[in-house]
């Protein structure tokens, strides 16, 4: 009797202990979420709301802040540009890094990882090292460069020179992490495509490029964000308004007057993490599977 | 088909000799086994025929035309990896046609031929799947069919079976055998298990750290292995080993160990005491018979412990410190300990040098 009287009083015990376990670790999980998603969530509540009372509190629902979607953003006197050619450099921008990245890198990562030839330990500590210094102290000399090349203030060209500079800063980083796809794949891959008549650069695209897919997702994906929110560059670089992209446009909402309009920030940052958010929502797993260094089989 | 001639092949990486001074000649349609443990360059050595490694030194031939510098692709030859190397994001149909499809042959041909090695390798049903959802002897097949379907001069085989569990092995080393019989193909074959390179072979080449020890069809190889190497290596349980010196007293010949001192037949006696003295004596564990009491040139030993097979036993044996294994029927009851005599068949036994491991006889 006694035992069957004490066996019912453990196990709620042992339940209201999962229950308080498991509430805590959600809870831990969930708090350093909660300044993002809080930030965010403001930040969508914002670009709707008529009036913000000490720039925090939102109060009526209104679609006037997302008038530069369809009208010029005019800020007291002056006028900036359409938000749609702006987009479109931002994009011009972001895809021209990643492209060139993709294709710098997958190269020269395949031959890091695959190819012996003299000083490739050396360059591979030399890619290392150049993360040691920040691109600003670039900064000058690069724009003595683009001078040069005769790039600066020639509009649309400019904006290539930059994707020349903001490609060169990425590619390390990406050829470092698309070499650790590359050195997943056993070598008896490559030497059956060649046996089987591949030559060596078909073998390279037909068989060894499919498999590193995962990681020439990662690396445009990092190339394009990074292209998409580059400030500096362009900011320094672009004199004419109209090849702005859309980081340095926001930037002129908050710099060029005292008075914000918070609304409409609110829907220009917003509006700008658009293609942030469809990126990485489409493309988690293939984020999720570099930090594992590999494909899996 | 070709015939395919190793001439002085070495292959070093850096300080590594891998392989040193090959010389191999395979026969037209002939199976080649390379045997050897791990590290002994077998692997080495086939890559070098599919063209993957560049020799250091020497050649090459695949019937009178010097290969050595030619990239694989104009070799035709084909090759199953240990690994099987299939490639991941092609199903199997395209695993088997990209060969022909590199070739650029015509679309309907690959597609009758493709099917025709499906049904010969039995596996027609997979094609339209994944190499991720085959079995480990299903890869095997799709490996084999894209090495077949190319039609090549040589087949490379760099351990097929290794990957697969000991029923399917058995099952598929007679399948090969055949397959290979009936194709007709000159065939190379990398593998450390001695089994397989006995049963399916025409010629077995065993290599040592880097080295070719024999070259001989598989009967050979175990009755007349050409040096230590070889006599431990080939046949399991092992061949015996034992250290002694050969003496000549009056006009008689004995293999004297430290522990027992065996009567020779005089004119073995004589072949070895003409080489040298100093010798090492090898049999294989079925080569002795256990007897119960004592008879003339006999060794004395003490049971140490019976491993029962099934058909038949190993017994083991001490004789001073040393053990050998016996391999015969089970009958008289064996306890460890219990002393007993062996009877070695001395037609079957064999010397070797004990400077050099080379077999005197």
């Amino acid at each position: 009797m006694r035992k069957k009287l004490k066996m019912p009083s453990i196990g709620g015990k042992t339940i209201i202990l999962n229950v308080v376990k498991y509430l805590l670790a959600i809870i831990i999980a969930v708090i350093p979420l909660i300044p993002v998603w809080s930030m965010l969530l403001w930040l969508a509540v914002q670009s709707f709301s008529g009036r913000v009372i000490l720039g925090i509190i939102p109060s009526e629902v209104t679609f006037k802040n997302w008038r530069f979607l369809w009208s010029p953003i005019k800020m007291g006197l002056k006028e900036y540009p359409n938000i749609w050619p702006v987009t479109l450099n931002t994009l011009f921008l972001a895809l021209g890094v990643t492209g060139l990245v993709v294709f710098v890198s997958t190269l020269g990562g395949y031959a890091l990882s695959r190819m012996e030839f003299k000083g490739r330990m050396e360059l591979m500590q030399f890619i290392i090292a150049l993360h040691a210094f920040p691109s600003i102290i670039l900064l000058i000399a690069l724009f003595v460069i683009l001078n040069n090349l005769g790039l600066y203030g020639k509009g649309y060209m400019t904006l290539v020179g930059i994707i020349l500079i903001k490609a060169g800063l990425e590619i390390p980083m990406a050829t470092w992490i698309i070499k650790g796809f590359f050195d997943a794949i056993p070598w008896d891959l490559e030497w059956a495509a060649l046996v089987d008549g591949c030559t060596r650069w078909k073998a390279w695209r037909t068989v060894i490029l499919p498999l590193v897919l995962p990681g020439i997702g990662a690396i445009s994906i990092f190339s394009f964000l990074s292209g998409w929110s580059e400030f500096l560059l362009v900011f320094t670089y672009v004199e004419d308004e109209a090849y702005y992209t859309l980081p340095v446009l926001i930037y002129h909402m908050i710099g060029e007057f005292k008075f914000i309009d918070w609304g409409m920030l609110a829907a220009l940052g917003l509006f700008f993490t658009i293609p942030t958010i469809i990126f990485f929502s489409t493309s988690q797993k293939l984020l999720l599977r570099i930090y594992v260094g590999g494909i899996k089989r | 088909m070709v015939k395919v001639i190793l001439d002085n092949v070495s292959k070093f990486f850096g300080k590594v000799k891998a392989v040193i001074d090959l010389n191999l000649r395979i026969g037209d349609g002939e199976f080649v086994a390379l045997l050897g443990p791990s590290g002994c360059g077998k692997t080495t050595t086939l890559l070098m025929v599919a063209g993957i490694y560049k020799p250091t030194k020497g050649k090459i031939l695949f019937d009178d035309k010097d290969v050595t510098k030619l990239p694989p692709r104009d070799r035709n030859v084909g090759m199953v990896f240990q690994s099987y190397a299939l490639y991941p994001h092609m199903s199997v149909y395209d695993n088997i046609a990209f060969p022909l499809r590199l070739k650029k042959v015509p679309r309907n041909e690959i597609d009758r031929k493709v099917k025709q090695v499906a049904k010969l390798l039995r596996i027609e049903e997979l094609l339209h799947r994944k190499p991720s959802q085959l079995s480990g002897g299903q890869q095997q097949r799709v490996a084999l069919g894209r090495a077949l379907v190319k039609e090549p001069d040589v087949l490379l085989l760099d351990e097929p079976l290794s990957n697969l569990d000991a029923k399917l092995r058995v099952v598929m080393r007679a399948e090969l055998k055949r397959l290979q019989k009936e194709l007709k193909i000159t065939t190379i074959y990398v593998t450390h298990d001695q089994v397989e390179a006995m049963s399916m072979a025409d010629r077995i080449a065993v290599m040592n750290a880097g080295k070719l020890q024999q070259y001989a069809p598989p009967t050979e190889l175990y009755n007349k292995p050409a040096n230590l190497f070889v006599a431990g290596f080939i046949g399991a349980p092992p061949m015996n080993f034992i250290e002694g010196l050969i003496k000549e007293i009056n006009g008689e010949y004995y293999f004297d160990s430290e522990y027992f001192k065996l009567k020779l037949v005089n004119e073995i006696g004589e072949i070895i005491a003409s080489k040298t003295s100093e010798t090492i004596m090898g049999f294989r564990p079925e080569n002795a018979k256990i007897i119960l009491e004592e008879k003339p040139n006999t060794i004395q030993g003490k049971v140490y412990v019976v491993e029962p097979l099934g058909k038949d036993i190993i017994v083991n044996i001490k004789i001073g410190d040393m053990i050998v294994k016996i391999l015969t029927r089970p009958g008289a009851e064996l306890t460890p300990g219990q002393n007993i005599w062996l009877q070695l068949d001395m037609k079957k036994i064999h010397f070797f040098e004990k400077q050099t491991g080379k077999a005197i006889i």
